[in-house]
């Protein structure tokens, strides 16, 4: 396991009477991908900002490289941060924009010339030197945002929502831009998002965050397949949630029906919440399935049909390529890997609190 | 087509007013800058301007509304700073605060000034019950300044105020994330983006500074003459509107120089506050 360049260690911060973060932490690697998501007002724009210098936590330290530098300001941090919608300085162009962190810290010319020539290189910008922000695109302006700030070698760039206001098609491109930017500089990106496809498709380690609290750290695979509570699963993709039953061990009663699955060590008899994406339910012949429901909505996807099925008083999502149509009786059977188990929350509280990695 | 109709038609008040208090004013002004008392053409109204008393009239309004300008600007910027960056609405009743002596008419708020500065006035009676030395400033310079810079500061206030709330914060963030102190920050990013509203502000005070003619009257006790002074005494006293024409076009051109700087600075209208 690599180094941990940093470490938040029981931050708390409040605005007024609302809390916003509650003894939070979090720990960041060298070279790591990591997302903090989760949808507004979780908190992630504010851990964000208090890893940037930007707000003091009321409580709690940030250890960067080994340093306390929960009171150092932004000016002398060494990590860069990419604004929502840019900020990029409109009354100078953008050879004076990338800069300007540069001449701040009284590079040479000839230096601060060659990096600019690299960073547009890096962008894909060649040759946008004399012009200004304004006549610059909005995913134009997100890459020079980016240039200015990796010109500065920081050891961690912040990333705040930065591709949120471009397009669908843009965004796309830019994540993989992004994702070959953070392989070619080989430094640690902290990135925040609400977008949880963003998320999943650039992230090394994602940070579930809701209301202050880190519901889940780990890979994108593990957040998808293996959400830990209910609000993970439904955050995360669509996502069947019922509440259950687990019978004994690799044995779960959903909806009054029992179906087979490997979790264990959940206990006998206890009420659990059961996740099953939508992907998973399989639609079979009435008589194959573990349960019989018939098929009450259709819609077409493109990639595949969206169903609904209504079974056992719940109403299934489907996600399947065969087409049943509406009013179909089917039967619905799940693959015992792809049931996930969670222990169900026993209060508001408990469903907030937060979790070890 | 409809709507252009309407549109001109909603607009035909306006464009009646501005013949009727801009257009035709404006015209009589230059055709009676433009000719004698017989009616003929001239540029003697115009070239009166060198003789020395109008000379000194235009230099002493020149050098008192720049200082006051300067002295508007000095106060203003500061104050302005600290209102964009309050948090909430308590800006808003700061601003109301200053913007309120506005509602007053101002004659009366000068007219105030002159009873407070007068010899035997309210604060030479405070300063003589301390036993404080008197303060002499009433039909001096001093004066009159001080009654631009009542007058005028909100009108620099305002504009610099509304320019830099504009400013996203996250572009004063991106230059102390970049490594710049507050003065760095400061001096590369805030000061160089407000430069439309302090242009404005400039425009805003010294305009009606260099053409004022009461503040003059009532603080300076006609002892000062300012152009603005000679240019009433021509129409309202020497009864001799060609001169005073001829020398409002004068002022006017000085205006028109102020206008096209600000107009260069201010592309976006930014810091047309009022």
């Amino acid at each position: 396991m690599s180094n941990r360049l940093i470490n938040l260690e029981n931050i708390t911060k409040s605005y007024g009477n609302q809390m916003v973060l509650d003894d939070m932490n979090l720990y960041i690697r060298e070279n790591e991908f990591l997302t903090l998501l989760g949808p507004s007002g979780c908190g992630k724009t504010t851990t964000l900002r208090i890893i940037g210098g930007f707000e003091t936590p009321d409580k709690g330290r940030v250890i960067f490289d080994g340093a306390d530098i929960t009171n150092i300001p932004p000016h002398k941090r060494q990590l860069n941060t990419v604004f929502q919608k840019y900020a990029l300085f409109t009354h100078m162009n953008i050879a004076e924009n990338i800069a300007f962190g540069l001449k701040i810290k009284g590079k040479t010319k000839a230096y601060i010339d060659d990096k600019i020539k690299y960073a547009l290189k890096l962008v894909n910008l060649d040759g946008y030197e004399k012009r200004m922000p304004d006549s610059l695109s909005g995913g134009q302006q997100q890459r020079i945002a980016i240039a200015r700030a990796i010109v500065n070698e920081p050891k961690v760039l912040l990333l705040d929502e930065p591709l949120g206001a471009l397009d669908l098609k843009l965004r796309q491109d830019m994540q993989y831009e992004l994702i070959r930017l953070k392989n070619e500089l080989g430094i640690t990106f902290i990135y925040v998002t609400h977008d949880q496809e963003e998320a999943l498709t650039m992230s090394d380690t994602i940070v579930v965050m809701n209301q202050g609290y880190i519901q889940q750290i780990g890979t994108p695979e593990m957040i998808y397949n293996e959400p830990e509570n209910a609000f993970v699963a439904d955050f995360i993709g669509d996502s069947n949630i019922i509440g259950s039953t687990m019978i004994q061990d690799e044995l779960v009663e959903i909806l009054g029906a029992r179906f087979a699955c490997v979790d264990k060590g959940f206990g006998n008899n206890k009420p659990v919440d059961v996740v099953i994406r939508p992907e998973d339910v399989e639609l079979v012949k009435p008589e194959e399935g573990t349960i019989k429901g018939v098929v009450s909505h259709l819609i077409f996807k493109g990639v595949h049909y969206e169903m609904e099925v209504m079974a056992n008083g719940f109403e299934w999502l489907v996600h399947s390529t065969s087409l049943f149509p509406v009013g179909t009786e089917v039967g619905i059977k799940v693959d015992p890997f792809n049931i996930q188990i969670m222990n169900k929350p026993e209060s508001e509280d408990e469903e907030a609190a937060p979790i070890e990695e | 087509m409809k709507n252009k109709k309407l549109n001109s038609l909603m607009a035909s008040p306006y464009i009646l007013w501005s013949i009727a208090f801009i257009i035709i004013p404006l015209i009589m002004v230059f055709y009676y800058g433009l000719t004698d008392k017989d009616g003929a053409f001239t540029l003697e109204n115009i070239t009166a301007i060198t003789a020395p008393e109008h000379i000194k009239a235009l230099s002493i309004a020149l050098l008192l509304s720049l200082i006051s300008t300067v002295i508007c600007l000095l106060l203003a910027y500061p104050l302005a700073m600290i209102l964009a960056n309050m948090k909430g609405n308590q800006d808003k009743l700061i601003v109301l605060i200053f913007i309120l002596p506005m509602w007053m008419n101002f004659l009366l708020r000068t007219l105030a000034w002159q009873t407070l500065l007068e010899k035997s006035g309210v604060i030479n009676q405070v300063l003589e019950f301390l036993h404080l030395p008197a303060l002499e400033i009433i039909n001096t310079p001093y004066a009159i300044i001080l009654g631009m810079v009542y007058n005028f500061l909100p009108f620099m206030i305002l504009p610099i105020y509304n320019v830099l709330c504009k400013i996203d914060p996250n572009v004063i963030n991106a230059a102390k994330d970049l490594g710049a102190n507050n003065f760095m920050t400061f001096i590369k990013i805030t000061l160089p983006l407000s430069i439309p509203g302090i242009i404005s502000g400039i425009t805003m005070v010294f305009v009606p500074a260099l053409t004022t003619f009461i503040i003059s009257n009532l603080l300076g006790g006609s002892k000062i003459l300012l152009i603005g002074n000679v240019i009433e005494q021509e129409f309202l006293q020497a009864n001799n509107w060609h001169l005073g024409s001829g020398l409002s076009m004068v002022l006017m051109i000085f205006i028109v120089i102020s206008m096209i700087v600000t107009a260069i600075f201010d592309k976006d209208g930014e810091g047309s506050a009022l």
